[in-house]
């Protein structure tokens, strides 16, 4: 071990099963491999990140033929680690056998940038690569010399180099016979050429998730799982349920004995932030729930039932996100005009294990372990708020339970390092289920306001949306209560504007108009993005829209959006869905039953910021309970080149599910002063019950570059759910979820 | 579950007591407050990673452990009242089931384990856990259930990453499976190749 640093410290269970032996790094079990010491021994010993222009920054190849990649990306469980090791052994002529990654880590792993917008592979892939042909290419070269043959004759499998004609003299050598363990020291350069598509072997194929297996034997090591070698178990004290994000939350009172009733129980307190620690786990609750303080709240939030009025009230800061054409000249006169207000709740994170983080914080340094999407950026707020610079704090990741986006990741890593530093001693913090659903940074709650026009062909003249909502907030709680950070937004930025291609951006349309009315945030509650930002709340409004249009034509929906694409990436998820789903065609809302349960059906047509998504919903609705069922649901995307189709398919099926629970169960609800929605019963989501039958459907295109997958089916899944209601009942829904009681009232018989 | 709590409260400062407690089939004796959820022992002094934290309000089955070959949400049970008990967690999943079916030979995965590899029905993964208990307990009951019946069944386990169609499908696997197993297992020839490649996993 580095004896010259407080960092080289072994989760516990871990360096235990590394039987004591002082590796630099750690055992990492399974799919994640060992971090690889390099022969020199410097990989992990000193702050990254490890610059990117060389080759050993991203691979290694070890004396069994085996290679190590290092990604800049977290593995949330999409798989998508699986897949860049796909990329990585195609242009290494390896199997995935040989193939393996380490867990990203400040000290080992390249900075990539976070893990966002669905981006592992359209942004992780290009490094990974062309440094893994780069590395190829020194190793064909190794081999040249070794076996005296020109590298034109040579032919590489598995990993073996040989020379000489099949069935004949042949000879070879290993990549690990090479190289083994020793560092290329080879300047990255980018320049090597990359292997044809039309010679992939792996790549475009389904192996399986390497994770998996240790997922369901109970051997998979979740961040929860992780302890440091004296540590203590901590617990946050917070008011239940944020306050508004501007305000934070005062401590009033304070009575320290109160938990003087538990063994070893301690308060700690740095200005408003408030926390526990116990030698024992349980004790850390117990103190967390009986410690008595009462808290300073200003009644200022608007309410959940009053955030649309409000947010629609306020003075905003407006841009033009695109304009083209004259709208409301177009719209004159035109054969036929829709218009609507809708509105998308808060919806939370929820990550269905509550986050948390392992902190050890000296003088000197700090170690922190957590689910954070971006260690470099994590890195850097910790190193803000312990009051180090950020090459003596080091970030490792453990995954925790599926994310979706900014929960509590960063907040409770901010906590623990808070708590480490106060207690002078390791720290674990696990936030409890009312902390995660009660403080999280929430998809923001949106305002649409639509009008469009077509004329009596059904070709759409014009389109405005004019969407209201606040920004994503910029500090986490526990640097606001603990160092008093003022309250923050985001710039703006793409994900938080109005989308252009969610808000008619598929369609060609003459006449557009997208405006941003972006809400001061500071009196809502705390918002970040949260899986395929806004883009449910744009698709409710824009497709409910297109339908009332095609309703007014007496064109089927299908037929209608026809008319109206030229894309060919577009119309080609939209013909598949409605091929999948035996769409037969008839005008939205034509066949309305005087049935109790209705029954209708819908399409869409959605994406984040990149990729086709395309969608059918068949549900039901009970018109007498306000029950809706959806039964079936088709989900298409086009991601250009799908790297593991298998994997995609999967996250179709998760974004068609979770899609459903938020069209039809989730919202954050909240008074004047807090959030009140603090567990699975005040915010339900999905359940097996009521879980429709999916069909994921990956449109494979070799030609094109791979963009995202994680995310871009939910917004057209969205909009087919809210047009298949329309579709039942004749009736535009203008709020979701669509619970029984809006569904009721939206019916006329609330 | 509020009395439980308003009894801990009135508890307090309860004395730790050493306590004994069947877990896989191993008697443990751990020094723990007996009001201790039993989740809390498990994870830390047992040191176990199948039951795992996510609510503490039994609303989500990620600690659900079987006691007496029956689901329990370890989260909200007092170490104490397992102390007599057989607690089952995922880890010793496969021996338990080795048990009932009477086998030779314990299998590395229990069947549901096996077909959820299968299916690829893993996301994140964290709410696996209480699926699989949830999933065995089923089985071991209802060897052949209806989709009906299964939905029913594991209904109060939440996923967030929407593995709910892959899950049903991956029992409706096992139990397929299983089943096949049993009648293999009338059948002196398919009985030892059952056992064969059992073996090899």
């Amino acid at each position: 071990m580095n004896g010259t640093t407080p960092l080289s410290l072994f989760p516990r269970r871990e360096f235990l099963k590394a039987g004591g032996a002082l590796v630099i790094g750690w055992s990492l079990r399974g799919a994640m491999a060992d971090a690889g010491q390099d022969a020199a021994g410097v990989r992990g010993t000193v702050a990254g990140p490890p610059d990117p222009k060389q080759i050993d920054t991203w691979l290694a190849i070890h004396s069994d033929n085996t290679a190590t990649v290092y990604i800049g990306y977290v593995e949330l469980g999409q798989g998508s680690t699986t897949s860049l090791l796909q990329i990585a052994a195609e242009e290494l002529d390896l199997d995935m056998s040989q193939v393996r990654t380490v867990r990203l880590d400040t000290n080992v792993t390249p900075n990539q940038g976070g893990t966002y917008s669905s981006s592992s592979i359209a942004r992780g892939s290009p490094a990974i690569r062309t440094a893994a042909a780069e590395a190829r290419q020194a190793l064909l070269k190794m081999a040249s010399r070794k076996l005296g043959a020109p590298v034109e004759r040579l032919t590489v499998s598995k990993g073996l180099v040989t020379v000489g004609a099949i069935g004949g003299e042949s000879e070879s050598v290993t990549y690990g016979e090479l190289i083994g363990d020793q560092l290329f020291h080879l300047a990255f350069t980018g320049t090597a050429p990359l292997k044809p598509v039309s010679d992939y072997k792996l790549v475009g194929t389904s192996p399986l998730r390497n994770d998996i297996p240790e997922k369901v034997s109970g051997k998979y090591v979740y961040l929860q799982h992780v302890r440091l070698p004296g540590m203590v178990h901590g617990r946050i004290v917070r008011p239940r349920g944020q306050t508004a994000y501007g305000s934070g939350a005062k401590v009033a009172s304070l009575e320290e004995h109160s938990i003087a009733h538990i063994p070893g129980a301690r308060v700690l307190r740095k200005a408003d932030f408030v926390g526990v620690v116990a030698e024992r786990e349980w004790d850390a609750v117990r103190a967390a729930r009986d410690l008595k303080i009462t808290w300073e709240i200003p009644a200022v939030l608007p309410g959940s039932d009053g955030v649309y009025d409000q947010m629609r009230r306020e003075k905003t800061a407006d841009r033009v996100v695109l304009e083209r054409g004259d709208v409301d000249r177009a719209i004159q006169g035109a054969a036929h005009v829709a218009s609507g207000h809708y509105r998308g709740p808060y919806q939370a994170h929820a990550p269905f294990g509550p986050n948390g983080a392992l902190a050890q914080v000296t003088p000197d340094g700090a170690l922190v372990i957590c689910s954070t999407q971006d260690v470099y950026a994590t890195r850097n707020t910790l190193a803000t708020v312990l009051g180090l610079s950020p090459q003596k704090v080091r970030v490792q990741y453990y995954e925790g339970s599926g994310t979706y986006g900014h929960s509590c990741y960063d907040d409770v890593a901010q906590a623990a390092a808070i708590l480490s530093q106060l207690a002078g001693q390791p720290v674990r913090l696990q936030f409890m289920r009312w902390d995660e659903h009660g403080w999280d940074l929430y998809g923001p709650a949106h305002v649409g306001e639509v009008r469009a026009a077509a004329d009596a062909s059904g070709k759409i003249l014009a389109y405005q949306y004019d969407g209201w909502h606040h920004n994503w907030s910029a500090v986490e709680t526990s640097s606001q209560l603990a160092l008093g950070t003022p309250a923050g937004e985001w710039r703006d930025g793409a994900a938080q504007m109005v989308n252009p291609s969610d808000c008619g951006g598929m369609y060609d349309i003459p006449n557009v108009r997208l405006v941003n009315h972006h809400v001061p945030g500071m009196n809502y509650l705390r918002g970040a993005w949260l899986r395929s930002p806004l883009d449910l709340a744009f698709s409710f409004a824009s497709e409910q829209t297109i339908d009332e249009l095609a309703h007014q034509a007496g064109v089927d929906a299908y037929e209608f959006r026809r008319r109206n694409i030229t894309d060919e990436r577009w119309m080609g998820v939209l013909d598949q869905v409605a091929k999948a789903s035996r769409w037969e065609p008839r005008p939205p809302a034509s066949r309305l039953s005087k049935e109790k349960v209705a029954t209708g059906r819908g399409i869409g047509l959605g994406t984040h910021l990149t990729s086709y998504g395309g969608a059918v919903a068949f549900l039901e609705v009970n018109k007498g309970t306000g029950k809706v069922l959806v039964k079936r649901l088709y989900g298409v995307i086009d991601a250009g080149l799908a790297v593991n189709p298998g994997f995609i398919e999967n996250q179709i099926s998760g974004q068609l599910v979770q899609t459903v629970s938020r069209m039809l169960l989730e919202e954050v609800t909240f008074n004047k002063t807090n959030v009140t929605s603090l567990d699975w019963n005040s915010y339900p989501i999905l359940r097996f019950e009521e879980c429709p039958e999916v069909f994921p459907i990956v449109v494979q295109r070799l030609d094109q570059k791979s963009t995202g997958a994680g995310e871009e089916v939910m917004a057209a899944a969205a909009g087919a759910i809210a047009c298949a209601f329309f579709d039942a009942t004749g009736v535009h829904m203008p709020e979701f979820p669509l619970t029984p009681k809006r569904v009721l009232t939206a019916l006329g018989r609330g | 579950m509020v009395t439980y709590l308003r009894f801990q409260s009135l508890m307090g400062g309860a004395v730790s007591s050493k306590i004994q407690i069947r877990v896989n089939d191993r008697v443990h004796s751990v020094t723990v407050d007996p009001d201790t959820p039993l989740l809390y022992v498990l994870m830390n002094d047992l040191e176990l990673q199948g039951p795992r934290f996510g609510c503490g309000l039994a609303q989500c089955g990620s600690c659900s452990v079987l006691v007496n070959s029956v689901e329990t949400r370890s989260c909200v049970t007092p170490v104490s009242a397992v102390v007599g008990k057989s607690v089952i967690t995922v880890e010793g999943l496969p021996a338990w089931y080795a048990k009932q079916k009477k086998l030779s030979k314990t299998p590395a995965l229990h069947p549901v384990q096996q077909a959820l590899i299968d299916e690829q029905a893993v996301q994140c993964g964290y709410c696996f856990n209480g699926m699989i208990i949830q999933a065995a307990e089923l089985l071991s009951k209802t060897p052949q259930p209806t989709e009906a019946q299964i939905r029913t069944a594991m209904n109060g386990h939440l996923c967030r990453c929407g593995s709910y169609p892959r899950v049903i499908r991956a029992i409706q696997r096992a139990a397929h499976a299983m089943t096949g197993a049993i009648e293999r297992g009338r059948n002196p020839v398919l009985a030892q190749q059952t056992r064969a490649a059992e073996g090899e996993r």
